[in-house]
């Protein structure tokens, strides 16, 4: 719990910092392999969200803070998510009437 | 009807999250209030930049042209090898490093460890001022290559816009970051948070927390380009 202190061995910081430059380099390597499709986009966002995970929970402490404001700053994030899966239907229907639109007038 | 008798009551298994939601006088006990509203702030922030990648994904998504291939656009030559992105990974060690050393400012400064701290705090002023200095260089090479907000040279005229909100909005947080840095850098080294001086606008005591507030939003900085570096850069 964090009561106004935050008191952690030296050993943690320096696991976690070496992994956030492992997991980098490996997202980096994604690209540079040329993996493509899925299994690009599957290792892109597992390395993305290990990256994240490990920066709010060591860096950022929130794992030793109290349950209340974790959920407090986590549960809106949610709503983020819905605004995606809305949007990625939306954009899919824009092009959809583009497609339409372009091949009757030509252009 | 079934009688309900027998139905048990389920207790919240985090009893204190729903005592302390709950409480009539404040949430987040003992969670000192510059660092509550630094979290509220960065919930906020996350909202903007959510808003901007899924603008992002919608015009990507919906574009008819072919969107440039970033693996391409954002190379370099080196010698004879054009190597993919390299800048870019560069610039996503910087601060992954800066964010290290800012880890171990905060842990130094709840220590009470003024020039170790210090030291920290510089060090993580100084790599975060050479991102955004790699960030303009970025911006000239490809402003030089003809890259618009309205059009580019490589695909979607959509990509200029998009790259350049992105990326400057980020840029925009991180100068203010190192702006902020610095000015606490030289408060630890002034020893403002052992002597307890106040405040120049707040005239509250200085206290390490303060610290670890600034340590909050470096690291969501650092958050933020993990999401851009994933979805804008590599996709």
């Amino acid at each position: 719990m964090a009561e106004g202190t935050q008191q952690h061995p030296l050993k943690i910081y320096f696991y976690v910092w070496t992994l956030l430059f492992v997991v980098s380099a490996l997202s980096y390597w994604v690209d540079w392999y040329g993996f493509q499709s899925y299994t690009r986009w599957g290792l892109i966002l597992f390395f993305m969200l290990l990256k994240a995970g490990f920066i709010c929970a060591i860096f950022m402490h929130m794992w030793w803070e109290r349950l209340p404001i974790i959920a407090a700053i986590l549960a809106p994030c949610f709503a983020i998510l819905v605004f995606v899966f809305i949007m990625w239907h939306e954009s899919y229907w824009t092009l959809v009437i583009r497609k339409i639109y372009f091949a009757i007038t030509g252009s | 009807m079934e009688s309900n008798q027998n139905v048990e009551i389920v207790v919240p298994a985090k009893q204190s999250f729903a005592t302390e939601w709950a409480s009539d006088q404040k949430a987040f006990k003992g969670v000192p209030w510059g660092k509550a509203m630094m979290w509220i702030f960065l919930v906020s922030d996350t909202f903007i930049f959510s808003i901007f990648l899924i603008s992002y994904m919608t015009v990507r998504f919906s574009t008819k042209a072919e969107w440039p291939n970033p693996s391409e656009v954002f190379g370099l030559h080196v010698g004879d090898y054009n190597v993919p992105l390299l800048l870019i990974a560069i610039m996503t060690f910087i601060l992954i490093t800066s964010s290290g050393t800012m880890a171990l400012a905060v842990k130094y400064g709840y220590e009470k460890n003024r020039k170790m701290c210090g030291y920290l705090m510089l060090a993580t002023a100084i790599f975060g001022a050479s991102f955004v200095g790699m960030q303009a260089f970025e911006w000239t090479k490809l402003i030089m290559e003809g890259v618009r907000p309205w059009e580019n040279p490589f695909g979607a005229p959509q990509f200029g816009a998009i790259f350049f909100m992105i990326t400057g909005f980020h840029g925009t947080h991180v100068t203010i970051g190192v702006i902020f840095l610095f000015i606490m850098t030289r408060k630890v080294f002034r020893g403002d948070f052992d002597t307890g001086r106040r405040g120049f606008f707040t005239s509250q005591k200085s206290h390490y927390e303060a610290i670890e507030i600034m340590g909050l939003y470096w690291h969501f900085v650092d958050l933020v380009w993990v999401f851009i570096f994933a979805f804008f850069y590599l996709w």
